[in-house]
């Protein structure tokens, strides 16, 4: 963040700071806490605007399952009110400050959501954007703008809440957020499968996610990742979350299911809770501070063959989630990396995003694909109907933009 | 009555030269202008507004839609896109100076893995149409609005439809993967696909429930799921609507989320019961239906503890499927509902507001005062779990006076929910219906916002123009 931040206390004084900024011209940084400054291109923009001071949870109905609170609040905090009444979030938001870096604060509810990033759970249950029910916010002009609300469902209008989820505060900043929560479960568990290689392993992961056992994560660690998380070999994963009871079911069945796999163990809950918090936040990535971190999205099935791809372009550290649809990337940032990143996810009709790297190859490459022109020429025209003048975030998602 | 835009009289007499150039992009066979033909497209699921259109065209490729809306563009003409014309808000309404172009004819299943839980199909595959594809493996696409052998995914895509099952599955915003979709100026463009979470602007969750306003979608990529083991439901009748409703939010609250949690009212409970003969408790002021999955074991564990919270409401009845049939049977009400009523009454309109589900004994006893003010009966069902209400407006097609009232009744149920913190459609879309309540939930700040948005893809305003936003001094939304 710059010297030149301006914290307000309140919506109506990030209302005031943008609408300033607007009638000056002047392009503004936007920040939570700037947890994930690295996370995108950088911006080029004198002053900064943090919704870091506003704080608080705005609504809690647990029996509605619903929350909301103000773009600053602490995820953490959320989790630990959501928590106490035995709830949770469903996208599994990660903590990616151990990636990241520690930031200026706690990761903000305002920048999970503007970050659309989301968890192993979102496989089975959907990403960060799937369960926004509702934004206040400020677009670049300083109008206070409302979308959504704080019921389940709700078609009316144009849904722009879904809009500026994902948008990184390049269309508007967020001031305050409802979500959709659900019980969290009583136990959880994971069916563990050593050893295979990553097309059996992706092969295992669809099998079980086409059970009808109710699979919530389903992830793979080549040995290498294993290692990193404490595990001796290759190890498949698929998750469990449920009432105690019913736990040495679904756990037994889906051990049925793999028998011709060459055989699975149960991790129990403690170490089921470690292992998929670590697999959440990226830890068996094992990034060197030096190096640039991707994450690549393709259809599951094609999750091995981008993983040999990266394996044979450059020394790549990966790992699959998912059902492999998800592949972390880490390796040297050097454009060779990088384009072999552009091309396997090309080759396999999906998409990429640069998660990290210095501020200097962030700017160098594009850090999403770019854009078909009349994809893009609707990117710019929607920008600008809520930005005209471009202040907020400019250059944060594309370079000139 | 709602007004509708002035068909623009240039475009009328140009309609010979026009239906022309159309045949000359998608084909003769594929555009119709004889005025017997254009009938069945006069209306949707909201009969009580007809237009008939300029032309309908059917086209098989996304290359000829993509050639007529080009051509419509330039020259200025609105387009209303149609898919089965289910719509309960308008939705498809035509204008007489619009061409409607309809995904009917471009009904093919174009891939299904089951390895990447997916189906690629045509806009115009009806909802059902995809689970019959992959049924025979054990899976399913998981909305399923009460219209699911007759609409369409297109349609489905622009309303966001949901079902009965939404509360665990999600509505189509959360089950769609991608879509291909042709702009007003005639660019195709494809958004999402196999994969999950694009990144860049999430231009799928705004085109879902964009109602036709930002262009039209041709093909669409959607989640399937694979079905759980088997599912059971029970049936518990409560003395009271307000005890009802504190039953749903103690269900909810102890963990436990049922795939469906349907409630029903007197008058409804009454309708059903004589149209299904489903065994319906006739004593009771409020029913719910809840149904849950998993294994026989699991399932019997689930309505135990169902059971245990139910029992503390004293329920004035309580049946619990012991098998599939027996949960058919207690379904058999339910899915006849709306024909029920329509039997009682010789018309209904069926609204669809939400409201947090909290406050559901205040909106049950608000609108039964506005039902008793108004003179007209109201019939309730709806979607408990996520306050989606359905209250069905009885009322006489064939006295206007009669039919004023019940929009009036209609208008103030919907403001109703928006005044409990709820919304004024939860699945049903705002269509032409809703369209001039658009401002009890929005101010005008809110609006323009998101009419720019709607500009940035339809500079001209053209796609479905009359509808979502209220009409201007203009006449055009
Ligand atoms: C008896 C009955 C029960 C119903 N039950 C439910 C229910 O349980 N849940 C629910 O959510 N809805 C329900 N509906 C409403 C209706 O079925 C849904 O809104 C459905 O999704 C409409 O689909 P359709 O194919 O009929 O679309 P249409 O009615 O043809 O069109 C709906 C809207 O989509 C637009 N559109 C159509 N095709 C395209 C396209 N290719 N590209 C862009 N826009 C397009 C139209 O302009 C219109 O605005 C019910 C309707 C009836 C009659």
């Amino acid at each position: 963040m710059s010297a030149e931040t301006i914290a307000p206390a309140d919506e109506a004084g990030i209302a005031a700071a943008i609408g300033a900024a607007h009638a000056a011209g002047t392009p503004l940084a936007v920040w939570g806490n700037a947890t994930k400054a690295a996370f995108g291109r950088p911006v080029q923009a004198a002053g900064a605007v943090s919704v870091r001071n506003l704080t608080g949870i705005t609504l809690y109905s647990p029996a509605e399952l619903v929350i909301a609170a103000r773009a600053g609040t602490p995820v953490a905090e959320i989790e630990a009110a959501l928590a106490a009444k035995g709830q949770h979030l469903i996208a599994e938001p990660p903590d990616l400050s151990a990636l990241m870096g520690p930031g200026e604060g706690p990761p903000t509810l305002g920048g999970a959501v503007a970050c659309n990033l989301s968890g192993p759970r979102r496989i089975a249950l959907g990403a960060m954007r799937d369960h926004v029910l509702g934004v206040r916010a400020v677009n670049g002009t300083g109008e206070v703008i409302t979308s959504g609300g704080r019921v389940l469902k709700n078609v009316t209008g144009l849904d722009l809440a879904k809009l500026l989820t994902g948008a990184r505060g390049t269309l508007a900043v967020l001031t305050e957020v409802t979500l959709k929560v659900l019980p969290a479960p009583e136990r959880t568990a994971t069916v563990m499968l050593r050893g295979l290689d990553p097309a059996r392993a992706v092969a295992a992961l669809s099998a079980g996610l086409g059970s009808p056992y109710g699979v919530t994560g389903a992830a793979h660690l080549p040995a290498a990742a294993a290692a990193r998380v404490g595990l001796p070999a290759a190890a498949t994963l698929l998750r469990i979350e449920e009432f105690a009871d019913f736990i040495p079911y679904r756990t037994g069945r889906l051990a049925e299911t793999f028998a011709a796999h060459g055989g699975s163990e149960v991790l129990d809950h403690e170490a089921s809770l470690a292992l998929w918090r670590a697999v959440r936040d990226a830890a068996p990535l094992g990034a060197a501070p030096e190096d640039a971190v991707w994450r690549v999205s393709v259809r599951p099935s094609a999750g091995a063959e981008v993983a040999e791809a990266l394996a044979r372009g450059f020394e790549a550290k990966l790992f699959l989630d998912w059902g492999g649809g998800l592949i972390w990337v880490a390796g040297p940032a050097t454009e060779a990396a990088h384009q072999a990143v552009t091309a396997a996810a090309r080759a396999a009709g999906g998409t990429f995003w640069l998660m990290r790297a210095d501020a200097g190859f962030r700017a160098a490459v594009g850090h999403l694909p770019e854009e078909p022109p009349p994809l893009a020429a609707l990117t710019r025209r929607v920008k600008a109907a809520f930005d005209p003048k471009g202040i907020l975030n400019p250059g944060r998602i594309f370079a000139g933009l | 009555m709602l007004a509708m835009p002035e068909p623009d009289p240039t475009v009328l007499a140009r309609r010979e030269s026009i239906v022309a150039a159309l045949r000359a992009r998608a084909g003769a066979a594929h555009v119709i202008a004889e005025p017997l033909r254009l009938k069945p497209y006069e209306t949707d699921g909201f009969t009580a507004y007809k237009r008939i259109p300029l032309a309908v065209v059917l086209p098989e490729t996304t290359a000829q839609v993509a050639a007529c809306l080009r051509y419509c563009h330039e020259q200025g003409i609105r387009v209303v896109p149609r898919a089965a014309g289910t719509s309960l808000s308008g939705g498809a309404l035509p204008l007489e100076d619009a061409v409607v172009i309809g995904v009917a004819r471009m009904n093919r299943i174009l891939e299904v893995s089951l390895e990447d839980r997916l189906a690629r199909v045509e806009a115009g595959v009806t909802n059902i149409g995809i689970t019959r594809a992959v049924e025979g493996e054990g899976f399913f696409y998981a909305p399923d609005p009460s219209s699911q052998l007759a609409c369409m995914i297109a349609g489905n895509v622009a309303m966001n439809s949901g079902g009965a099952h939404c509360l665990k599955y999600g509505v189509t915003a959360n089950n769609l993967l991608g879509v291909t979709m042709v702009t007003i100026e005639g660019d195709v463009i494809e958004l999402g696909g196999g994969h999950l979470d694009t990144p860049g602007y999430d231009w799928l969750g705004l085109i879902t429930g964009s109602e036709g306003q930002l262009g039209i979608v041709t093909e669409v990529t959607v989640r399937i799921l694979r079905a759980a083991e088997g599912a059971r439901a029970m049936l518990v009748g409560f003395g009271a609507t307000d005890v009802a409703g504190a039953a749903v939010a103690d269900i909810i609250a102890s963990g436990i989320i049922p795939v469906a949690l349907e409630f029903m009212d007197r008058p409804c409970i009454h309708a059903c019961e004589a149209f299904a003969h489903a065994g319906y408790p006739l004593d009771a002021e409020a029913l719910l239906i809840v149904e849950v999955e998993g294994s026989e074991a699991e399932q019997d564990a689930l309505l135990d503890r169902l059971k245990a919270i139910c029992a503390r409401h004293n329920p004035t009845t309580v049946r619990v499927a012991r098998n599939a049939e027996e949960s058919a049977a207690i379904w058999k009400g339910r899915k006849g509902a709306f024909g029920a009523v329509g039997r009682i009454s010789p018309d209904y309109l069926c609204m669809d507001g939400t409201i947090p589900p909290g406050s559901l004994p205040e909106a049950m006893r608000r609108i039964g005062t506005l039902s008793a003010n108004y003179g007209l009966q109201v019939a309730n069902v709806f979607h408990a779990g996520d306050g989606n209400l359905h209250p069905l407006i009885l009322f006489d097609a064939n006295d206007p006076e009669s039919f004023r009232r019940a929009e009036m009744l209609g208008a103030d149920i919907l403001r109703l929910c928006v005044e409990l913190g709820g919304c004024l459609t939860g699945e049903h879309g705002v269509g032409i219906e809703k369209r001039d309540l658009m401002t009890a939930q929005f101010n005008a700040t809110d609006l323009a916002q998101q009419k720019r948005v709607k500009r940035a893809f339809d500079p001209r305003w053209l796609l479905n123009p009359h509808k979502v936003f209220p009409l201007d001094t203009a006449g055009t939304a």
